[in-house]
């Protein structure tokens, strides 16, 4: 049996942060009758970009899906154990999944903008949370949102133009502001540079890199070299077990389980 | 000896032909009604037949009053069938894994098939004769009841259509389920709808059999909904079953006036929602 080994990343300063901003203990998930994944249990600390990693059918999007409670739009899906966001579970009978779900936003693989304006997809969340009292407020939080994803100067001059007139990347990056609109506390990307060529993938890892100095983010990516890239502490899945997690660095030079070595150079995967 | 790849060959071309020679038998009935109607019809059509009440034989006349019959209580039934059809459809696709909801679904499937007779003498029972009278507004229900499932269904497919990644993309901004509904998936599937409903339009513009148990038809120029009004169906019906030439030739020009009048809808319908990206 691989047992699971998770080491903190160094933290900054001489104390490591005394509560992690995502505390995930035992974590078990079925589809149905399925068991998708097994007794996860994991720390995310707080502004650090993790990576999720691991062979196609591992239960990392899975994982990742719990952490907003999006899996319970698919039916039949069951969770037991605990998922801490700021020292709550989130999976608390009575616990507002709404409210969970603009604190915690998720972008998508497959971007899915709306079939509206620019200006409408990013306002959006602001609108039906309420975020904003007046006109001038909506536009500034939207112009912020659109400069956070350093996508603003591409769609200023067009704002009120449909959202599905914009490039592949443009797209993804629209989504990244509607999310961002809301002031999320955690981020969550399912693979968002996988539909993307090589430029656009590039301004997106830019952008994540630039993101963590405020946003606690979560990133599965097939991509061992972009998780290599973007991220701080990386954990490796494997058959619905997590195997390891690690510093990003020690974990593609000098991993602890030998399936992580094997998977990171190749061996299967 | 025909070698295999011969003989697929030759399959090929056999079938090919021959679906394209039903393919074109279909079409060519349709067009042969539509040019006949036409044909027979052209000769009455003229402004006073437009705009004129109907007239003893011999004294010309026309068809006004059942042009403007038939827009009212097709205004009338989209009044009252569109938000029960549209608001069905709404609940089967968001709402409809339970057992009502299945429930909902085979009623209406079987709805859409019943007999356009059966439902005008059903609101004759229900409104005709506690009002002891005819009136249009029977007849704007009569053709209602028609309209709300096929309205039903074609709602719930449109809204099925739009994809599963607008939705969560929705909920992943932390909006409930009934805002996802109204402000993403309504939107996006809009122009699906109306789609469905004008087509149902045209499908009920074309109904005589309940029309002449609820509005029965009139010689004049009616506005008044608890009144008899005439109708551009029940007008041809009941010139056709005459004796008269004069009145064959008119029915027959109602007829091309009515065709015209679908295929107005259903090309403006066409023209309006054609995909744009």
């Amino acid at each position: 049996m691989i047992e699971p080994r998770a080491s903190e990343p160094p933290a900054e300063g001489a104390k490591a942060t005394a509560q992690a901003k995502v505390s995930v203990r035992d974590l078990n998930f079925f589809y149905g009758s399925t068991q998708a994944l097994f007794n996860i249990s994991l720390q995310i600390a707080e502004r650090r970009v993790m990576a999720f990693i691991g062979p196609s059918g591992c239960g990392k999007s899975t994982f990742l899906r719990t952490l907003n409670r999006m899996n319970d739009t698919i039916p039949g899906t069951r969770a037991s154990g605990e998922v801490l966001i700021d020292g709550a579970d989130i999976y608390a009978p009575g616990l507002n999944v709404v409210d969970l779900r603009r604190r915690v936003g998720m972008v998508f693989q497959k971007s899915n903008p709306f079939p509206k304006s620019i200006f409408d997809n990013v306002a959006y969340g602001l609108r039906i949370n309420r975020l904003t009292t007046n006109k001038t407020e909506l536009q500034d939080r939207v112009r912020q949102a659109l400069e956070d994803a350093a996508i603003w100067s591409e769609v200023k001059d067009r704002l009120k133009t449909s959202a599905l007139g914009l490039s592949g990347g443009q797209q993804q990056r629209l989504c990244i502001a509607r999310a961002l609109a809301v002031r999320p506390e955690v981020l969550l990307m399912d693979e968002p540079a996988s539909a993307l060529d090589p430029i656009a993938t590039q301004k997106i890892e830019e952008l994540i890199v630039e993101l963590k100095r405020q946003y606690t983010i979560i990133i599965v990516t097939h991509n061992m070299q972009q998780a290599a890239r973007v991220s701080d502490v990386t954990a490796f899945f494997w058959l619905g077990k997590l195997i390891e997690v690690n510093a990003t660095e020690k974990m593609f030079t000098n991993p602890n389980e030998k399936l992580t070595e094997d998977y990171i150079t190749g061996r299967f995967g | 000896m025909p070698t295999l790849h011969a003989r697929r060959y030759a399959t090929n071309a056999v079938m090919t032909t021959l679906t394209a020679a039903c393919a074109f038998v279909a079409v060519a009935v349709l067009v042969l009604v539509l040019g006949y109607i036409a044909y027979r019809g052209i000769g009455a059509i003229s402004f006073q037949f437009v705009f004129e009440t109907p007239k003893p034989v011999g004294e010309g006349g026309g068809i006004g009053n059942a042009i403007l019959g038939t827009l009212i209580l097709l205004a009338m039934a989209c009044v009252v069938g569109m938000p029960f059809g549209i608001a069905t459809g709404i609940y089967l696709a968001e709402y409809g894994a339970g057992r009502f909801a299945s429930l909902v679904r085979f009623l209406t499937d079987t709805l859409t098939g019943i007999p356009s007779i059966l439902v005008g003498v059903f609101v004759y029972t229900i409104i005709v004769l506690p009002m002891k009278q005819f009136s249009a507004m029977a007849g704007g229900v009569a053709l209602a009841v028609i309209m709300i499932p096929i309205v039903a269904r074609t709602t719930e497919e449109m809204i099925r259509l739009v994809p599963a990644s607008l939705r969560e993309g929705a909920l992943a901004l932390g909006a409930p389920q009934w805002r996802v509904t109204t402000g993403v998936v309504l939107p996006a599937a809009a122009s699906g709808i109306v789609t469905g409903a004008m087509l149902a339009v045209a499908r009920v513009s074309g109904e005589t059999a309940p029309l002449l148990f609820t509005a029965f038809g009139s010689r004049f120029f009616n506005v008044y909904l608890d009144q008899p009004m005439a109708s551009l169906t029940v007008q041809i019906y009941n010139y056709a079953i005459s004796p008269y030439d004069e009145w064959h030739a008119q029915a027959w020009a109602a007829t091309l006036i009515l065709m015209t009048l679908i295929l107005v809808i259903n090309i403006t319908v066409r023209f309006f929602t054609r995909r744009k990206i």
